[in-house]
C-alpha cells in the first residue's frame, strides 16, 4: 500500500492572536514571528502541504487572521488548510474565498456533526478536514477521548468511534493530535495513529511531539499514518522540510523528491475580486 | 492575451489565480458568459461537488458561453480536477449529473473504478506518466512530473485516443486528457510548486 503514493510532509502554523507560535500541550510558548517568512521557506524547500490553524482564544483575531490566509495563498503553491473557528458555511466561504484549498474543522464539528456533511454537500469531501485532538482516556472504549476547544473542553466521544462518525458523515481526512504529546518531543502517539489509521479509509495526518526525522518516519511505519506533519521543528532549523524529506527517502519512504524552488513573487495590480 | 478564469461558483478560484498570475499571465474571473466569449484563453477550475457545479455551470449560462468560446470559436481551455471532470457526459456523485458532454464517458467512484485497498480520497502526489502529443506540456525528468492530486471521483472514457496522461494509484486513472483545443487535468497544477507552474506555462504557450 505504502508503495503506490507517496507520504506527504505537512508543516503546520500555529496562529495565535496573529502571530506564528509555537506550542506545548496546546499552550502556546513562544511567538515565531510572520506567518510568510515561514511558508516562503517551505514553499521554497518542498514541503507538501501547508496547515495553518488559528489557536487564539476567541474571534477577535477573525480580520487579521483572514489577512494572513490571503497572503500564504499569494505565496504558497502547495495545497493551503485552513482551520479555526469554523461553525458553518459562511467562514467556510470567507476562507476558501482567502485561499485555503482544504478546511479543517474540529470543535464545530463536535458541536454539531451535521456541519461535516453541509460542507461535503457544497464543497466536495476533498475539502474538509477533521482535526481531531484526543487524550487518553481510560473509561473509553479506545482509551481516547476526543477533546473540543483547544484542547480544553472533553466531548465525552470516543475518539477512535468519533472517527468513523466524520468519515460517514464525509470527512475528507482526519488530522490526528494527541494533546499530552503536543510539543513535547517524544514522537507521534503510534498507538493513537494507528488506531485511528487502521479504522478508516480516508487519508490520516499525524501530527503532535515531532523532534527529531525518525519520528516521521515511525508515523507512517508504526503509526500507519499517510501524511505526516509538524510544527515546531520546522522553525528553527535551516532547510529544515528538505532535511526531513531526505531523511524519509533515506529511510526506504516514498516520498516527492527534493528540488530547490525559489518563489518568484510577480508585481501585479491591487485587486480585490471579491 | 486574455486568460479568464471561469468562476461558477465552485471551490477556490483564489488558488489558480494566484498560480496565473505566478506564471506571468494576468487573468480576469469570468462569472458571465460575455467575460468567457471575450477570453482568448479559458481555465475551468474546480473543486467540489459535482452536481451542485453542473447546475450552477448551466444556469449561469456559462456552459453555452463555453460551447460557444471552446468547441466553435477553438479557444484553448484548461481544466482542472473538477473542471476536467466535468467534460464527461456523466457525473455519478450523489445521483446523475449531465456534463459538458465533450468526451464519452462517466465520472465514477474511485471504489467503483475498481480501487478497492487504497484510500479515498486520493490525496497528495503522484507520478504522472503522459503519452503522445501531452509530452509538451510534462517537460523534464520524473521529478519534475509529480503533481498534487486530491479527488474521490475519476474519469472513465472509452476515447482512449483523449487520454493525455495515465497516474497509478492501485488501478491507472486518467490523471490528464487532451482533444482538441482542450487540455484538463485530474491533479492540481495550481498547486504543484514550480511542476504545476511549468505545466501552466506550457499552457499558456500552447498553440493547438
Amino acid at each position: 500500500m505504502s508503495r503506490i503514493q507517496k507520504h506527504r510532509l505537512i508543516a503546520t502554523l500555529l496562529v495565535f492572536n496573529g502571530d506564528v507560535v509555537q506550542t506545548r500541550r496546546f499552550r502556546p510558548t513562544n511567538n515565531v514571528g510572520s506567518a510568510f517568512t515561514a511558508v516562503d521557506f517551505f514553499n521554497t524547500w518542498t514541503v507538501d502541504e501547508i496547515f495553518v490553524l488559528e489557536i487564539s482564544k476567541d474571534d477577535a483575531h477573525r480580520v487579521r487572521f483572514e489577512e494572513i490566509v490571503e497572503g500564504l495563498s499569494r505565496r504558497c503553491f502547495v495545497p493551503l488548510t485552513v482551520g479555526g473557528k469554523i461553525r458553518d458555511l459562511d467562514r467556510v466561504r470567507t476562507y476558501t474565498r482567502a485561499g485555503a484549498d482544504k478546511i479543517a474543522l474540529n470543535t464545530g464539528a463536535l458541536e454539531r456533526p451535521a456541519l461535516i456533511r453541509e460542507i461535503a454537500a457544497q464543497f466536495g469531501s476533498q475539502c474538509v478536514v477533521v482535526s481531531i485532538d484526543a487524550r487518553r482516556n481510560a473509561d473509553m472504549p479506545s482509551g481516547y477521548e476526543a477533546v473540543g476547544d483547544r484542547g480544553r473542553v472533553p466531548s465525552g466521544r470516543d475518539a477512535r468511534a468519533w472517527a468513523e462518525e466524520v468519515v460517514s458523515l464525509g470527512a475528507g481526512e482526519i488530522l490526528l493530535n494527541e494533546i499530552e504529546h503536543d510539543g513535547d518531543k517524544r514522537g507521534y502517539d503510534l498507538d493513537l495513529v494507528r488506531l485511528i489509521s487502521d479504522a478508516v479509509s480516508i487519508p490520516v495526518v499525524a501530527m503532535g511531539g515531532v523532534a527529531n526525522w525518525d519520528h516521521l518516519v515511525d508515523g507512517v511505519r508504526q503509526g500507519h499514518a499517510h501524511g505526516v506533519a509538524a510544527g515546531n521543528i520546522f522553525h528553527y532549523t535551516e532547510h529544515s522540510t528538505k532535511k526531513a524529506k531526505e531523511f524519509m527517502a533515506a529511510a526506504g519512504l516514498p516520498v516527492r523528491g527534493t528540488t530547490f524552488y525559489k518563489v518568484a513573487m510577480p508585481r501585479r495590480p491591487a485587486y480585490r475580486p471579491f | 492575451m486574455k486568460v479568464a478564469i471561469v468562476d461558477y461558483g465552485a471551490g477556490n478560484i483564489e488558488s489558480v489565480r494566484n498560480a496565473l498570475f505566478a506564471a506571468g499571465a494576468e487573468p480576469v474571473i469570468a462569472r458571465d458568459p460575455e467575460t468567457v466569449l471575450a477570453a482568448d484563453r479559458l481555465v475551468l477550475p474546480g473543486v467540489g461537488a459535482a452536481g451542485a457545479a453542473a447546475e450552477r455551470l448551466a444556469v449561469s449560462g456559462l456552459r453555452d458561453a463555453l460551447e460557444d468560446a471552446v468547441r466553435r470559436r477553438g479557444r484553448p481551455m484548461l481544466g482542472i480536477c473538477l473542471g476536467m471532470e466535468l467534460l464527461a457526459e456523466r457525473l455519478l456523485e450523489f445521483g446523475e449529473h449531465r456534463g459538458l458532454g465533450w468526451l464519452p464517458g462517466d465520472v465514477v467512484h474511485l471504489r467503483d473504478a475498481g480501487v478497492a485497498q487504497a484510500r479515498v480520497p486520493h490525496m497528495g502526489w503522484n507520478l504522472v506518466e503522459p503519452q503522445g502529443a501531452a509530452a509538451r506540456f510534462f517537460q523534464g525528468p520524473e521529478r519534475m512530473r509529480t503533481f498534487y492530486f486530491c479527488h474521490s471521483y475519476t474519469l472513465v472514457t472509452p476515447a482512449g485516443a483523449a487520454v493525455a496522461a495515465r497516474a497509478t494509484y492501485e488501478k491507472p486513472l486518467v490523471a490528464a486528457v487532451l482533444d482538441g483545443t482542450v487540455f484538463a487535468t485530474q491533479f492540481h497544477p495550481e498547486k504543484s510548486q514550480i511542476n504545476g507552474q511549468n505545466l501552466i506555462r506550457a499552457f499558456l504557450d500552447w498553440a493547438p
